[in-house]
């Protein structure tokens, strides 16, 4: 609403200085996605969508970046809980390492998660020897990979809305007898679920376009740990037009994912 | 959430950008003016470089197949050794994708590729180019972690329960390679990955999250130390050429040349054989 009125009030004399360069940044953005529409071989589209190994990493892409977004709202909520509403010793030192996936290539990434979870890594050894469980390799290490990058999203996101809500709901609810997790889970949840789910959309988004840290740390085979951004990488290799329609497809759900989200919870308040 | 969002939008500070806005603008125009100046300059270079036939000079831009890493790396010193005040970068990936970066007009003056069928996807498409030489052969074997935890002895054992492989995927010189040796020994095996070249492959063995990999010879000798190669009888199978071009439109005509000679020539073959590769 606010943005509405000032725009309108100094639409008339918009310096042509900042609209120009504006224009380029938005052409920037569009005309490569605008590319990926205008090469796609619509002919051959029905045919290349049902082509084996397609429909298998899309489906595996889909599951394993919703099940990385279920895993990161699992512990991040609580993490951004802890972080916004507590004062624990070194809590800037947690917040640092938190965001710290954020800016780290996801290459790197896969490479510390080998480290650790790989099987002769720190964890992942004790797993394999005691339990018979190696990650790499598998759906699991997909989800582990794409919630390890993802995860910061969801927690910055979080983070913000709760040091948005007024704390003296939750203060109120404690003097009419409401217990900590009684307070949190029926005044703080309600009043930041907006964050969440905001969190969780990008947290999904940023999943479902993850490479690096998947292709080292879980490989690539097809139907197992194949997602859609690895089928794009490998087909753009061999048969550039079967990377673009796959490129496609990932475009599309994208879209009609955030678009459809964004209306239903980020736009309402 | 969205309530704070908003308010930064239209924050104070940005309405303070009406003035400066000439300053970007012009801040802009210079940093595009910048790129393209570079751009230019650095293709005048390269036609002088082509102007002078016979001596290369300036930079050549070599893409190399992932499986040349170390050997074109010591050709790349000794060509430079040889002719003073020229510059070799490298590019190593799999064949594949430095094709398919080729064919997207990649500007590189050699292409080396780990097959014949690999540099054929670049030949079909260019114009004017010459024809590939095949400078070595390599042939596949079983790398696996240093003491052969597995105790793998031939291609058969690789498909052996339980047992975890990694394979190049099948785009990929290396992947097609192995492929072709599993249905001639007419093994069938599940493998854990399908990795985007043979370094790749490699480096899963290296780490011990594979018990073996199928990759050449050469890179599992590279590795010594930290992984063995196992010969098997049907690798014979898996010869791979090594083909080499000067790309048309090489922005270093004469350097591409000069490389390519240079890689066909004695000092080059010693070191490719010194590596495992076997003479073409």
């Amino acid at each position: 609403m606010i943005v509405a009125s000032r725009t309108r009030a100094v639409g008339g004399r918009l310096p042509v200085v900042l609209l120009v360069p504006a224009l380029i940044g938005l052409a920037f953005l569009v005309l490569p996605v605008a590319g990926l529409l205008i090469r796609t071989p619509w002919s051959s589209l029905p045919a290349r969508l049902t082509a084996p190994g397609v429909l298998d990493a899309l489906r595996l892409s889909l599951v394993s970046a919703t099940l990385a977004t279920l895993l990161c709202v699992l512990f991040g909520v609580p993490l951004a809980w802890l972080l916004a509403r507590t004062s624990v010793p070194g809590r800037r030192l947690i917040q640092a390492l938190v965001t710290v996936p954020l800016v780290l290539p996801p290459v790197v990434g896969g490479v510390a998660l080998l480290l650790v979870f790989g099987r002769r890594g720190v964890l992942g050894g004790w797993l394999d020897s005691t339990f018979g469980i190696t990650l790499p390799f598998t759906t699991t290490g997909v989800v582990l990979a794409e919630a390890f990058v993802a995860m910061p999203f969801l927690v910055i996101s979080v983070a913000g809305a709760l040091r948005g809500a007024d704390a003296r709901f939750e203060e109120a609810a404690a003097t009419l007898g409401a217990g900590r997790w009684t307070a949190f889970r029926r005044v703080t949840l309600p009043l930041v679920a907006p964050g969440i789910a905001a969190g969780a959309v990008l947290c999904w988004a940023r999943a479902l376009g993850e490479f690096g840290a998947t292709i080292t740390f879980a490989g690539n085979f097809p139907g197992r740990t194949q997602t859609m951004p690895l089928a794009v990488y490998l087909a753009m290799e061999t048969d550039p037009e079967a990377a673009i329609v796959l490129s496609l497809v990932l475009l599309v759900v994208s879209v009609a994912i955030l678009a459809t989200l964004r209306e239903r919870w980020t736009m309402t308040s | 959430m969205s309530r704070r969002h908003r308010a930064g939008w239209s924050s104070a500070p940005a309405r303070r950008f009406g003035r400066r806005s000439a300053w970007i603008g012009a801040a802009l125009t210079l940093v595009l003016a910048g790129a393209a100046g570079c751009t230019s300059s650095d293709r005048g270079d390269a036609g002088h470089a082509g102007g002078d036939p016979g001596q290369p000079t300036g930079t050549v831009t070599v893409l190399a197949a992932a499986s040349l890493t170390e050997t074109f790396t010591r050709i790349g010193t000794n060509f430079e050794a040889a002719h003073p005040g020229v510059r070799v970068v490298f590019s190593f990936a799999g064949s594949s994708q430095l094709a398919s970066q080729i064919n997207s007009g990649a500007p590189a003056d050699v292409f080396a590729a780990a097959s014949p069928a690999t540099m054929k996807t670049v030949t079909e498409v260019a114009r004017d180019i010459d024809q590939p030489r095949v400078f070595a052969r390599n042939q596949l074997v079983i790398a696996v972690p240093a003491g052969n935890p597995a105790q793998v002895t031939g291609l058969r054992d690789l498909s052996r329960p339980g047992l975890k492989v990694a394979l190049c995927a099948p785009q990929v010189p290396c992947g097609a390679a192995a492929r072709t040796a599993l249905d001639t020994a007419g093994v069938a095996l599940t493998p854990v990955t399908l990795e985007r070249d043979v370094k790749a492959a490699l480096t899963k063995v290296r780490l011990g999250e594979v018990d073996a990999a199928l990759v050449y010879r050469t890179d599992a000798r590279a590795a010594a130390g930290q992984v063995e190669g196992i010969e098997f009888a049907e690798s014979a199978v898996t010869v791979n050429d090594y083909p080499i071009v000067a790309l048309p439109g090489a922005p270093n005509p004469t350097g591409a040349a000069a490389f390519v000679a240079y890689v066909l020539s004695e000092p080059a073959r010693t070191v490719l054989t010194e590596a495992g590769f076997q003479p073409a």
